[in-house]
């Protein structure tokens, strides 16, 4: 057995079923001994999607998602798909190859030296220099992606090391890691304090981020805020935790989110933030928020606590595991006419947006598509305009809104729900982009082809960098600067080319029979939607 | 408002672990002020002792930061009060037989040493505390310095009864 051999144990011994990635030949022993594995091999037409791929199946299985790359440029390309899985705390593992290991150091053809260039993006990385390493290595790797806060880690593994004979496979049981012990259960103490402020408050709310989902803990939280008639607002990643129609829900806040969850938030006195955060997009003033209020924050990071707003309660631990210690205590206290008064605020500070009816309005688009989604589907949206209609209008009900929130990578869309869609074949899974994020990732339209991967695809068609082009419109004074996508391919040439269905919606019109239309076909559809290109988010 | 704060922290003995943690500060705009390390009685443990100075939020994420990292395996913070510091000065000076006699009278009221001299040049040693180095420097500032060496702060908590 060589080492290539040995990393496939590995993957096999994780239950990893599919791997995304692109081979060159310092990757080609371990792409060599997939062969003989049944882990589903996908090409894909360029690196950073792999670890998008990657990611968007991490975030529908709630495992690590796997993308193997070649050395130097393989390498260096994968690097924005780690940012963005790192941002999100997204759990990957990114196998790269590396030249001779006597060779490092050395400049030779296709080396780079990333585990140096990741080391701010990867929660860690190994530069496996000894074969009988790789067990250990993988073994840790996958526990470490996976646990604590999650994310992404990098294992370089030179071309000789690959090909080097391994005395003897044993996948570790345990793992000894003496610098490595997130800690999971919230300190006794911090959650009768906690259930103290809740007893006292008369407006509390909650802020559920991206580490709810992360740590599952959905079920717990909306059983939490039932039970007690606690207001939850999210932020970005945290969409999904609640079911938008839910009656506690009352959106994201930030500055691209709800006039009435802001005010919500502004306005309670105890304010619970759960696994976010506290970034500048969803509290431009983080001192605002521990202003004349109480400020739980828990987070499974301790670094996040406090890093940008000092709270009054900092709670340490896995939210999960929290809420189900909370869910023990008898709390007493009623919130009803608080809630009552933020239900009147949701229905007085609904923007009122007067669309262009030559056009496809946006908001009322991706809300009637939502509406028509099977319960379970998943929506992905890129980055831009795009994504902040999507945040506004979308409608999760018991599926996954899945986006780069963080780091806010355009083209994220179309590989996150190939993966998405690898993971969960028989749920719906569309991706939702802009003209310019979909040229991001047009590439991956052979991939979808090639492995069958019937993602459906709409783009919200401006034929502007839309979100740049608000930006200038309010900052610049209309001023547009490098914002005009002329010279755009014609998008059903394009689906023609890669043998895909098409779709084009000039207007709301025919809008409900083209999405009847769009949801009912089982493979592939591109569907282009014409958007007024002076739209905007707010 | 910044005060000064020193961090020694055991790291795993590995290469590439004083690359992450030095970039770690570069990144988050953390100040170093100096920066030792050695290795600990354990050859796979390594010791560094970091000193840095920011206001309570950016001392308290140093530490924090610290402890993600996951080759680091334990972080001690404290105030300079509460430690023994050390540094280590080597400094070769030009003399003349006119200010010899007064740079020996200066090494033996700071209690340095002479450890290497020839025609022109001599070699002068310190190990005492940040302050009594700098001090020393400014005594020399109008001898004329050739070169001058310098470890960064070494420091260790004040001995107490319930140390671990």
């Amino acid at each position: 057995m060589i080492g290539a051999d040995a990393i496939i144990k590995c993957l096999e011994a994780e239950g990893v079923d599919v791997v995304f990635g692109y081979p060159g030949v310092a990757i080609c022993p371990f792409y060599n001994s997939i062969l003989e594995s049944d882990i589903r091999t996908i090409l894909i037409r360029t690196e950073q999607n792999a670890a998008h791929a990657a990611s968007g199946l991490a975030r529908v299985t709630g495992k690590p998602g796997v993308c193997a790359v070649t050395s130097g440029p393989g390498a260096t390309n994968v690097i924005t798909g780690i940012a963005t899985a790192f941002a999100d705390s997204i759990p990957l593992i990114c196998i790269t190859g590396q030249v001779n290991s006597e060779l490092l150091g050395s400049d030779v053809f296709q080396e780079a030296d990333i585990t140096g260039a990741v080391e701010s993006f990867v929660k860690y990385s190994y530069l496996v220099k000894n074969v009988n390493d790789i067990p250990r290595v993988f073994k840790e790797a996958f526990h470490i992606a996976n646990t604590g806060r999650k994310g992404p880690v990098l294992i370089d593994i030179p071309i000789d090391i690959q090909n080097a004979v391994i005395s003897k496979f044993k996948y570790p049981e345990e793992i000894n890691m003496r610098t490595y012990k997130p800690t999971v259960k919230g300190h006794a103490v911090q959650i009768k304090k906690v259930i103290r402020e809740l007893e006292k408050a008369e407006r509390p709310i909650i802020c559920v981020g991206g580490g709810v989902i992360l740590s599952h803990a959905e079920e717990e939280i909306r059983a939490f805020a039932e039970k007690y008639q606690v207001p939850v607002v999210s932020t970005m990643m945290g969409i999904g935790v609640m079911p938008s129609e839910h009656p506690l829900y009352f959106g994201m806040v930030g500055n691209s989110g709800r006039p009435c969850a802001n005010r919500a938030m502004n306005e309670s006195d105890l304010l619970i933030m759960v696994g976010a955060r506290v970034a500048d997009r969803a509290v431009s003033q983080p001192d605002l928020i521990t202003q004349n209020k109480v400020l739980v924050h828990i987070d499974v990071d301790p670094a996040e606590i406090g890093k940008n707003a000092g709270p009054t309660i900092p709670l340490v631990g896995d939210a999960k595991c929290i809420f189900q210690d909370i869910a023990k205590e008898e709390i007493d206290g009623s919130h009803d006419a608080w809630v009552e008064t933020l239900k009147e605020y949701r229905i007085a500070m609904e923007r009122k947006r007067k669309p262009d009816p030559a056009y496809v309005d946006p908001a009322a688009f991706i809300d009637l598509l939502s509406r028509k989604m099977q319960d379970d589907a998943i929506y992905v949206a890129d980055v831009g305009q795009n994504q902040i209609w999507s945040c506004t209008y979308h409608i999760v009900k018991q599926g996954k809104f899945l986006t780069s929130g963080g780091m806010g990578t355009m083209g994220y869309s179309i590989p996150a729900a190939m993966g998405a869609k690898v993971a969960a074949p028989n749920r719906q899974v569309i991706a939702v982009c802009g003209d310019g994020s979909f040229q991001m990732s047009m590439m991956e339209l052979a991939t979808m082809r090639q492995h069958n991967i019937p993602v459906k695809i709409i783009v919200m068609k401006n034929n502007y960098l839309g979100m740049v082009r608000e930006y200038q419109h309010y900052s610049y004074k209309d001023n547009y600067s490098v914002v005009d996508l002329s010279g755009s391919p014609d998008l059903e040439m394009i689906a023609a080319a890669y043998g895909m269905k098409f779709q084009r919606v000039f207007d709301m019109s025919n809008a409900s029979l083209a999405i009847d239309e769009f949801l009912a076909k089982d493979e592939s559809v591109l569907m282009e939607c014409i958007i007024d290109p002076m739209d905007l988010t707010k | 408002m910044n005060r000064k704060r020193i961090y020694s922290v055991l790291v795993e003995n590995r290469s590439g672990v004083l690359c992450k943690v030095a970039g770690l500060f570069s990144r988050r705009c953390f100040n170093i002020d100096s920066l030792a390390v050695g290795e600990t009685d354990d050859p796979d443990v390594s010791c560094m002792t970091i000193v840095s100075n920011g206001d309570d939020r950016t001392i308290e994420q140093i530490e924090k930061q610290l402890n993600k990292k996951l080759d680091v395996i334990k972080v001690k913070t404290f105030d300079e009060s509460k430690s023994i510091c050390r540094e280590l000065m080597l400094v070769k000076i030009k003399y003349n037989k006119n200010n010899r006699r007064e740079i020996m009278e200066v090494c033996e009221i700071m209690q340095a040493k002479i450890v290497d001299m020839s025609k022109h040049f001599m070699m002068i040693q310190i190990c005492d505390t940040p302050e009594r180095i700098k001090l020393l420097l400014n005594m020399f500032q109008s001898i004329s310095i050739v070169e001058v060496a310098r470890t960064g702060t070494l420091a260790l908590m004040k001995c107490m009864e319930n140390d671990d």
